[in-house]
């Protein structure tokens, strides 16, 4: 006993060199995201409020409320975007959390183990997919499928958009809304089932209200996933000039595809204008992250304390 | 069994600091390996650029500065012409601004630049005693619409009464008995630029709000090919079997009805500058862009060669 105290004594003496390495690798690893941040901000936000200032600036009201998106006439609103980007992220949020927190209860407390582990791999597949493979199945799929039911005879629309996000959301709020099911005390179920609860009553009115912030979690980090989706809604949204959506037929112009699709040969102020969209996108991310962090910090301390 | 941990734990750090400092010692390997097999080609290949000045301009050591204004279309083309042949002739420097072509023209016409820019013809005002115009590319876009739209024919003004949503429904121009869908390009495109101007859709309204707007000519091939009411335009190499080229006001959209100009979507790219003021750095980047190289440029950019 003696012997081997003295022993770890000389092996802790003996690793401090290189703990004190690691501790400097560490630090400079999370160094790397905070400095990344930083950066990002300066530069989004220098380049993009720049025509906003300044000599011939554009007025940010007409920006921030324009319905129509024309470079080429000097004409930069970005509001009929910024409906599209939110009602296209509402449409998967409305749909995706509904079935992803089934989907992630019936893994968690229902399906057979055997099930499970066809379930699980294919969910993880779904995450790994790149982006630009599902827009091109919303392409080949699901616009001309739309194509047929449309009353305007398109296939590119908020509901081509709302079906791929649902889809590319289903794997955060799953993994995240399992993870936090099953993380739920055995002993809340048990006492349920106790009590006279059946299965079905047990998940509604104590796993899930137990899970709620981690699914709250999820739906977050989904908000976060669909309004800064890129590439796939590209592909499918009909990316008009201008016009506010009225329907789920209509063609809406996501912020993020705005950036998108000019960044490759803009120059001057339709350069700065497409940073100005970032700026814009940039803060609904922050908003979002920051009301519903606290809000899940809320209902976090609420289920606590009950 | 704690001690095993230990023991592991040591010699997982030992086995990743060997690891990390083996990909520092690999990295100064591969990129001794990369700059030894790469001197070669560097000394290599001025020699043979050398030899390629000679045989292409006789005036070697050219010098000086060259400004260019004008048209915005050629603005691909030309930069990437540009750029190779300021390396080939490292004293000579080009200023190339694009402030349209009737502006370009008119700088040269006052001699405020070496050479014009211009995308499309001299009007007859222009063309003054000593003005050289020189065609160095041919642009053309072909009107797309999907195989099974039975129309063959379209007029620029029903085009522009189409893109800017005056005609709605297929009917109208002779077609099936179904709405248009009108499919645009994205607002930095120079394909779009040159479509609305050739059809005068600004004069019309300008572009239908509502028009589906992709990236790229290859997104706009994809969209017409996948819907029967779609009409779109490309550069003509984007036109194949799964997307059907109407003709024009009568013309078939090909490289030779482009380049005669009897195409209404087409229009020549030219360079306009003052003969007798021309220095031989301007004659020689010409003569660059007329050649084989050039040409190549003018193709990469989705022009059509003059040849």
């Amino acid at each position: 006993m003696n012997n081997n105290a003295y022993k770890e004594n000389l092996i802790s003496r003996r690793k401090e060199y290189p703990e004190k390495v690691f501790k400097g690798i560490f630090l400079l690893s999370a160094l790397v995201s905070v400095l990344s941040v930083i950066a990002i901000i300066i530069f989004v936000f220098s380049k993009g409020l720049q025509p906003f200032f300044g000599e011939d600036a554009y007025s940010f009201l007409e920006f921030i409320t324009g319905l129509k998106w024309d470079p080429g006439n000097d004409v930069y609103g970005v509001f009929y975007m910024i409906v599209g980007s939110l009602l296209a992220t509402l449409g998967a949020i409305v749909l995706g959390v509904p079935i992803g927190l089934l989907t992630a209860v019936f893994i968690a407390e229902l399906a057979p183990k055997e099930l499970v582990a066809f379930i699980k791999p294919a969910i993880e597949l779904l995450a790994g997919i790149p982006s630009v493979i599902y827009g091109a199945f919303g392409l080949g799929v699901i616009v001309p499928i739309i194509n047929e039911i449309s009353p305007t005879g398109q296939g590119e629309s908020l509901l081509a958009v709302i079906c791929v996000l649902t889809i590319m959301v289903l794997p955060t709020i799953i993994s995240l809304s399992e993870a936090s099911i099953r993380a739920v005390p055995k002993s809340y179920r048990e006492a349920s089932l106790g009590l006279g609860a059946s299965k079905t009553q047990t998940i509604f009115k104590t796993v899930i209200p137990a899970a709620r912030s981690g699914i709250l979690t999820a739906t977050v980090l989904g908000i976060g996933r669909a309004i800064g989706e890129t590439m796939a809604v590209m592909m499918i949204a009909g990316n008009n000039i201008g016009g506010l959506p009225t329907s789920i037929w209509s063609k809406v112009r996501p912020l993020t595809t705005n950036i998108a699709m000019e960044m490759g040969y803009a120059s001057g102020r339709h350069q700065d204008m497409l940073f100005a969209t970032g700026v814009i996108l940039f803060l609904f991310i922050m908003v979002i992250n920051i009301t519903l962090t606290k809000l899940t910090g809320k209902l976090g301390d609420k289920g606590r304390s009950k | 069994m704690m001690k095993l941990r230990k023991v592991l734990v040591a010699v997982l750090t030992i086995a990743m600091i060997a690891a990390l400092s083996g990909c520092g010692k690999q990295d100064n390997t591969t990129t001794d390996n990369e700059e030894t097999t790469s001197s070669p080609e560097a000394t290599a290949t001025p020699g043979t650029e050398e030899t390629a000045d000679t045989t292409e301009s006789p005036a070697q050591d050219l010098s000086g500065t060259i400004t260019i204004t004008g048209s915005t279309s050629v603005e691909k083309p030309l930069t990437a012409m540009i750029d190779e042949f300021m390396a080939l002739n490292p004293d000579v420097t080009i200023n190339y601004t694009g402030t349209g072509s009737s502006a370009g023209i008119a700088d040269t016409l006052a001699g405020a630049n070496d050479i014009g820019t211009s995308s499309r013809t001299l009007k007859s005002e222009e063309e003054v005693d000593g003005l050289k115009e020189v065609v160095f590319a041919y642009d053309g876009i072909a009107v797309a619409v999907n195989p099974a739209n039975p129309i063959t024919d379209i007029s620029t003004e029903d085009l522009a009464k189409i893109f800017s949503g005056q005609i709605t429904n297929w009917s109208e121009v002779g077609g099936n008995d179904a709405s248009i869908v009108v499919v645009s390009r994205e607002g930095a495109s120079g394909t779009r630029d040159a479509f609305e101007e050739l059809i005068k859709l600004e004069d019309a309204g300008g572009l239908l709000e509502d028009a589906t707007v992709v990236e790229g000519n290859g997104n706009v091939q994809t969209s017409v090919a996948g819907n029967e009411n779609a009409i779109g335009y490309v550069s003509f190499s984007f036109i194949d079997e799964t997307v059907k080229s109407i003709n024009v006001d009568g013309v078939e959209g090909t490289p030779e009805n482009a380049k005669s100009g009897v195409y209404p979507l087409s229009r020549p790219f030219l360079f306009v500058y003052m003969e007798d003021k021309a220095t031989p750095a301007v004659q020689a980047f010409i003569d660059f862009s007329l050649s084989e190289e050039g040409q190549g440029f003018v193709e990469e950019n989705g022009g059509i060669r003059i040849d």
